[in-house]
């Protein structure tokens, strides 16, 4: 049984709206009486995500699932692809663009935050069709 | 130390005066690259940056710190202090320099971590 589900588009590029499915996710997850601890590692992985397809990807969308078994939060895009996933999951590496530079983002902290966050991480993405992400957090 | 105590020691101007400045600062920081505030930012935190957009007001209420100090008397804009009004999160505006800011801190003794 899921107690919620909930689907946020994010679109491209939109810097001004970043972080707003995140603020949502974080006050659902808080009404729901989700520990303070765990609250935070969501946060941070739901923020880092939502950046992510709105510098890198050409659109998509997070999902949030929570049920018995913990917190899962999917990305969706719809491209462009990560053509060497093991290069972007290391720490520093980045190929954000100069807008995303100069508000302070493309540190490549990105997907290894997400992965430190998380209790599961998966990650799969072809080129030309898109990136899954999958998170799971475990409520205790 | 208190939000309030803080912002007398660095001679800073709430921004949010409606928001309440008993809360307590748990630790400082300084750094201007969100993504890396990202995987280090702590709740509690009293946060140095120059950067102004909405996304420091979503990276510091994510991380559910305390407040954000603006340094130099730089000027947040009126949208991103309206978002940290509406969010609850204290933005401080201070004339002194990151480096001064973050030495007295320090020297009052608010620690690198969230104890």
């Amino acid at each position: 049984m899921s107690f919620i589900h909930a689907e946020y588009p994010v679109a491209s590029g939109d810097y001004t709206r970043a972080g707003e499915a995140s603020a949502d996710i974080k006050r659902r997850l808080k009404q729901l009486g989700v520990s303070s601890m765990v609250l935070r590692r969501v946060s941070v992985a739901s923020y880092e995500v939502e950046l992510n397809l709105v510098i890198h990807s050409l659109g998509g969308q997070l999902i949030l699932d929570v049920d018995q078994d913990g917190v899962r939060l999917t990305s969706e895009d719809v491209g462009p692809g990560i053509p060497d996933i093991s290069l972007a999951m290391r720490e520093g590496w980045s190929t954000a663009n100069e807008e995303a530079r100069s508000l302070g983002f493309g540190a490549g902290m990105g997907l290894p935050n997400m992965k430190r966050n998380a209790d599961d991480f998966e990650i799969e993405s072809e080129i030309g069709k898109g990136t899954r992400i999958s998170m799971r957090f475990a409520l205790t | 130390m208190t939000i309030a105590e803080l912002a007398a020691l660095i001679e800073a101007e709430n921004q949010t005066p409606s928001l309440p400045i008993d809360r307590t600062v748990s630790c400082g920081y300084t750094c201007d690259l969100l993504s890396w505030v990202m995987a280090h930012g702590e709740e509690g935190m009293a946060w140095v940056t120059v950067q102004t957009h909405m996304n420091v007001v979503a990276v510091a209420v994510l991380a559910d710190m305390a407040c954000v100090i603006m340094p130099e008397n730089i000027d947040m804009p009126k949208e991103s202090i309206d978002k940290a009004a509406d969010e609850g999160l204290v933005i401080l505006k201070s004339p002194l320099t990151a480096y001064a800011i973050c030495g007295r801190m320090a020297a009052q003794g608010i620690p690198e971590k969230a104890e």
